[in-house]
């Protein structure tokens, strides 16, 4: 079973939290922190698993956990779980927002939350894999894009606003964009290892 | 720039997101985030009624929010009104809100439930996907309460769209996780496990993972599943990597489902069936083949999904634990992989052969691989590789490579990472203790330990230590030399003084004969060390400056001036001016004599678990630790031909052999049914119990021979909660073949059986001994039978006297009979006084049905006869199993002959076979019974069947015989 998904940055800003067991505000913050410091001494090219000791308050559980660029997406696993084929999972999450966002980036994730705990949801319920095909995925997200479409009206105009708010109001943006590095490009950043 | 038309988006959202990204410090970002819950909750709270998208906008903010780590504890009503929402985009926002910010309040959980509720009967796919996320996302109690009932309705009905019958399966799976009471098996089992044949691969992905957890908990009711599973696995693993299409991953058809399906044959023994199993053998055969073809793609997501496989594949192998030739071809490539030049595939490998270690076939061929495991610990650059390895080394350690590996490890030891530190010195102490063929070697290993990594031994090893050399003469004067030498070097570390005085304390007269180490030397030696220590170490100190008196009569006058001196007599701590006040009296006025008896040699310790063990079990969490050692300690007990098991039928006493398992291993061990009388008694007590008491063999300050009933109090306030079942099934268990015994022993208390039965009347006496020095008040033993029980078992008992003294033992008789067949056991509960607390234990009276047996004798010809007779299938148990400990002829016969039954000779045409007759004795009926067992000792395994003419004593006689092999 899976227990928690955490998605934070270089430097430790959560971007994608989704915690399966209940745990109150303050330890869900604690372990993020403590995951954060557990990887971030890690360097890139040894090995994408590690105990992470009582963090869960067991000893069964696994961090496993990739970095792409300027993100670390990382999976909280018990015993039950095959540690490469949650590697693949990571990916194939990885891979998915890509094609949902046209080359997803840590912004995507910032301003389209919703969206990306709606995609997480296609693959992962309550801790478990739910499908694994990423045709699927997508197809099951895009229908619920059309769906949202659908339902119209209100949708459009706040969404030209945004890119509005996006282009005009973050002198900050561009810049990191031209920083190049906060682009997720999956099919470069296969290069795990 | 990431094109815009992503979806929709809000426009408030996205500014106050903007907003606190702007934030130039945390003071600054508080305060934006003050002000928009501020903002949120007036908008909740205000007369004018929000808009489905204002309630959505303001939900996501929350959400956000609630990332950036804040609590958030209002906005759950306005996600509950979204669910009932009619659009898909608000429906959809609350269901989010309400999994991420999950809420105990009921009133609310029921709101939610009804919502839910709505949607599950809505038959609209999008809604009842979402319905079902939320509850596998929640899964709370009250929610398996309202839908276990419903859900495997959705799952296995006809015209449920895939999609929702993918939800479903996870979701019972959920419910079955958090409340497994909650969901009724049925029917719908066996259609769930026709799923494993569904055209859809999401839908078999989700069944398999469902199947595999019930399988774990039922696995007579999901056992069609194997074959099923093998076919699949079959069908996926021969097809051509565009067959599956959408699930064929980087070239591999479908890994996640195999990996699924490996797993859950996982939860079986290989399978009967000649056909499938040949099936499956076929198929791991296949996926090791397919490890050695080159490489489709050079992704590494292509060499991921397949390693997945493969080493699912393996562990399954593993599992099975049966056919040699795929085993070695398993370890063979977990070989090759431990020198791959991906780390994550070493990590795996090391891991893998962990497990690989303890298979007997495997175990010589993991052994083969010792110095790459060796190279690894020397060289990876990971913590977590380093660890596996570690850990390996400890799994593939045997009599024949034990200094090998030690050594290795003492050698890491010096640079190892300070996270495992601890872990490593448990291991290396074990090893060292279990595989000492010289004790010579054992305790300068445990010496280097403390040398290298003083801070991390921790007490249960130095303990452990002194235990052992108090226990074996032979080494006694080594050590005392040793820890006489290592004590030279200028500074060493407080655990080697802790040993040191201890040792030099009880064995220093056996080097007081050299002149480089003469009484005097060896007491200014470990002085010179008292004021640098703390104080748990100097009372130490100070015992064994009494205990020199008595051993050196010659420098008495010289430790007198030490005890005398200010810094003693008048020392702060109070434990330390007591010591030093009593020991400098007792020196004075007691005569040689009294001085040595009050200062003799500590007796020999009881042989029990090792803490060391029971401490790295802690650390490590149960089962792991145990399997590994349960096996290997089989092992090793096979090969030194110490027959332990052999206690059938043997009597209650028998006194600890020194020689035994060092380690205690076995379940606990059975001392004097006497107690101990009561000082020395709760000498050994201290010593085992917890840290204060550490130095308590010579604890002062007591009159009656250093037992101070305060300290003894103190220790025992941690005492077991009240109101536990002792369910000490081992120990119950070892009563089924025999009739005497220890049943139950903590600090306080100890209880024995003894117990005689004819036909269907017995009698057992039952003794509790008081193991401390205080009085037990108000001692009431109960003997409580279950409904069920009372009206198949009659159980008289007498009376006992309230007050049980100290050291004391007192005995109570039950009077038994049995009416008509019975399954479970009586509990007898135990409540007394000791001290200022209620003490209150449970442990179940091992009265069982087999008890009532009466041996028949008979012919091979007589007994093939009725075996037919019995042969409707109700009559028939049967069993397959595991064996738990080593497969031993005379042993298994001994158990038989235990068990009641008289066990036929040369009856059986396979002369490896047992077969047993008798006939079971009740006041109503007689119940003829007739057994089989047949052992496989190639795969570890007994059938067991048992035929008699009523279906409950099968049944029940069948559980109580399988759990004895």
């Amino acid at each position: 079973m899976i227990n928690a998904i955490l998605v934070f940055n270089n430097h430790g800003k959560p971007r994608l939290v989704r915690f399966y067991q209940h745990l109150a505000e303050e330890a869900q913050q604690q372990i993020i922190r403590d995951t954060f410091h557990l990887v971030l001494k890690r360097d890139d090219h040894i090995c994408n698993f590690l105990e992470c000791g009582s963090l869960f308050g067991g000893s069964d559980y696994k961090l496993i956990y990739r970095h792409y660029a300027t993100l670390y997406f990382v999976f909280c696993v018990d015993s039950s779980e095959s540690e490469l084929g949650i590697l693949d999972l990571i990916q194939v999450f990885v891979e998915t927002l890509d094609k949902c966002f046209e080359n997803v980036c840590e912004l995507d994730l910032i301003f389209h939350m919703d969206k990306v705990h709606h995609i997480l949801q296609e693959m992962v319920i309550g801790g478990m894999v739910l499908e694994t095909n990423m045709n699927e995925i997508v197809a099951q997200v895009e229908a619920q894009g059309k769906l949202e479409k659908a339902e119209g009206g209100l949708s459009a105009a706040p969404s030209r606003a945004v890119s509005a708010v996006k282009n005009i109001n973050l002198p900050e943006i561009p810049r990191n964009i031209n920083i190049g590095d906060i682009n997720i490009k999956v099919p470069n950043l296969s290069q795990f290892m | 720039m990431p094109a815009v038309s992503k979806g929709d988006g809000m426009r408030g959202l996205a500014v106050f997101i903007s907003d606190i990204r702007n934030c130039k410090s945390k003071e600054a970002e508080i305060k934006r985030i003050n002000k928009e819950l501020a903002n949120i909750r007036s908008k909740f709270k205000g007369d004018k009624a929000l808009d489905g998208y204002s309630k959505k906008k303001y939900v996501c903010k929350l959400l956000f929010i609630f990332l950036l780590g804040h609590d958030i504890d209002f906005g759950h009503m306005e996600a509950v009104n979204l669910l009932s929402s009619n659009r898909y985009t608000e429906k959809q926002i609350g269901y989010l809100f309400i999994s991420v910010l999950v809420n105990s309040n009921s009133e609310l959980i029921r709101l939610i439930n009804n919502a839910i509720k709505n949607d599950l009967a809505s038959r609209n796919p999008t809604f009842m996907g979402l319905a079902l996320h939320c509850i596998a996302n929640v899964g709370s109690r009250e929610m398996a309460e309202a839908f276990a009932g419903e859900i495997p309705k959705i799952l296995v009905a006809g015209d449920t769209m895939d999609s929702v019958k993918q939800s479903a399966a996870l979701c019972l799976l959920r419910l079955y996780r958090t409340s497994p009471d909650l969901v009724p098996m049925g029917d719908w089992t066996s259609r769930v496990v026709h799923l494993l044949n569904d055209q859809h691969l999401g839908v078999v992905t989700a069944a398999t993972s469902l199947i595999t957890t019930l399988a774990q908990k039922n696995p007579e009711e999901f056992k069609t599943s194997v074959s099923l599973a093998v076919s699949r696995l079959s069908r996926i693993v021969t097809s051509a990597s565009t067959d599956l299409q959408d699930y064929t991953y980087y070239f591999v058809p479908a890994p996640w489902l195999s990996v699924k399906l490996l797993r859950l044959l996982q939860c079986y023994p290989p399978p009967e069936d000649p056909a499938v199993r040949g099936r499956l053998t076929e198929c791991l055969e296949t996926i090791l083949n397919k490890a050695q073809e080159p490489p489709k793609s050079k992704k590494v997501q292509h060499s991921n999904a397949k390693n997945a496989v493969l080493f699912e594949a393996i562990s399954l192998i593993i599992h099975h634990d049966s056919e040699p030739n795929l085993l070695v071809r398993a370890c063979n490539q977990l070989g090759q992989f431990l020198q791959h030049r991906e780390t994550n595939l070493r990590y795996l490998a090391l891991e893998s052969m962990c497990t690989l270690a303890s298979s007997e076939f495997s175990h010589e061929a993991v052994k083969t691989h010792i110095e790459t495991v060796i190279n690894a610990l020397k060289t990876e650059r990971d913590v977590s590789v380093r660890q596996r390895a570690v850990d390996l080394l400890y799994a593939m350690c045997d009599r024949s490579n034990a200094q090998q590996i030690v050594a290795e490890m003492l050698n890491y030891l010096e640079t190892a990472d300070y996270s495992i530190r601890e872990e490593i010195v448990l291991k290396v102490a074990i090893l060292a203790e279990k595989y000492a063929v010289d004790y010579t070697w054992y305790v300068d290993t445990i010496l280097n330990l403390i040398r290298i990594a003083g801070d991390y031994v921790s007490e249960e090893v130095w303990y452990r230590v002194i235990q052992i050399v108090i226990n074996r003469d032979d080494v006694q004067g080594y050590a005392a030399k040793t820890v006489f030498e290592a004590l030279q070097a200028p500074a060493c570390h407080e655990n080697l003084v802790k040993v040191g005085g201890y040792i030099l304390g009880e064995f220093g007269n056996l080097i007081a004969g050299d002149p480089r180490s003469s009484p005097l030397i060896q007491f200014n030696l470990l002085h010179s060390k008292f004021h640098l220590c703390s104080v748990p170490t100097r009372a130490l100190l100070l015992s064994t400056y009494i205990k020199f008196v008595n051993l050196f009569p010659e420098i008495k006058t010289t430790i007198q001036d030490v005890l005398r001196s200010d810094s003693q007599l008048k020392n702060a701590d109070v434990e330390l001016q007591q010591r030093a006040v009593e020991y400098l009296r007792l020196s004075t006025i007691a005569s040689t004599d009294i001085l040595a008896t009050v200062l003799e040699e500590m007796p020999p310790f009881p042989e029990r678990e090792s803490s060391i063990l029971a401490k790295l079990k802690k650390k490590k969490g149960p089962g792991t630790v145990t399997d590994l050692e349960e096996i290997k300690k089989e092992r090793s007990s096979d090969m030194n031909g110490s027959a332990e098991p052999a206690s059938v039928n043997a009597s209650a006493v028998s006194t600890p052999s020194p020689s035994a398992d060092l380690l205690g291993l076995g379940a606990a061990p059975i001392t004097n049914s006497a107690p101990p009388p009561s000082s020395s008694g709760s000498l050994l007590v201290d010593v085992f119990s917890d840290s204060a008491s550490a130095v308590a063999p010579l604890a002062p300050g007591s009159d009656d021979n250093f037992a101070s009933p305060d300290l003894a109090s103190s220790e025992v306030v941690s005492e077991e909660p009240a109101d536990t079942v002792h369910d000490a099934d081992e120990l119950f268990h070892k009563f089924v073949c025999k009739n005497n015994g220890v049943l139950f022993e903590n600090q306080l208390l100890q209880i024995g059986l003894k117990s005689e039965f004819r036909q269907n009347l017995g009698r057992m006496f039952i003794f509790y001994g008081n193991k401390t020095s205080t009085q037990f008040l108000n001692f009431t033993p109960t003997v409580i039978c279950s409904d069920d029980l009372q009206s198949s078992l009659n159980l008289q008992t007498k009376p006992v006297d309230p007050t049980v003294d100290g050291g004391a033992q007192v005995q109570q008789v039950v009077n038994i009979e049995c009416v008509s067949d019975f399954m479970e056991a009586p509990i007898l509960n135990i409540q007394f006084r000791y001290g200022g607390t209620f003490q209150n234990l449970s442990v179940k009276l091992p009265i069982t049905l087999n008890k009532f047996f009466q041996p028949t004798e008979m012919s091979s010809q007589d007994f093939f006869q009725r075996w037919k007779q019995l042969s409707n299938p109700k009559q028939e148990v049967q069993n397959i199993f595991k064996a738990k400990h080593p497969m031993d002829a005379e042993i298994t016969k001994a158990k038989i002959i235990g068990f009641g039954s008289a066990l036929l000779e040369e009856v059986d045409p396979n002369p490896a076979n047992f077969v047993g007759a008798g006939i079971i004795h009740t006041k109503t009926t007689q119940i003829g019974c007739l057994l089989r067992l047949e052992p496989n000792l190639q795969a570890q395994m007994y059938r067991l069947t048992l035929r008699t003419s009523k279906e409950a004593v099968s049944q029940r006689l069948c559980e109580l015989l399988s759990e004895q092999f």
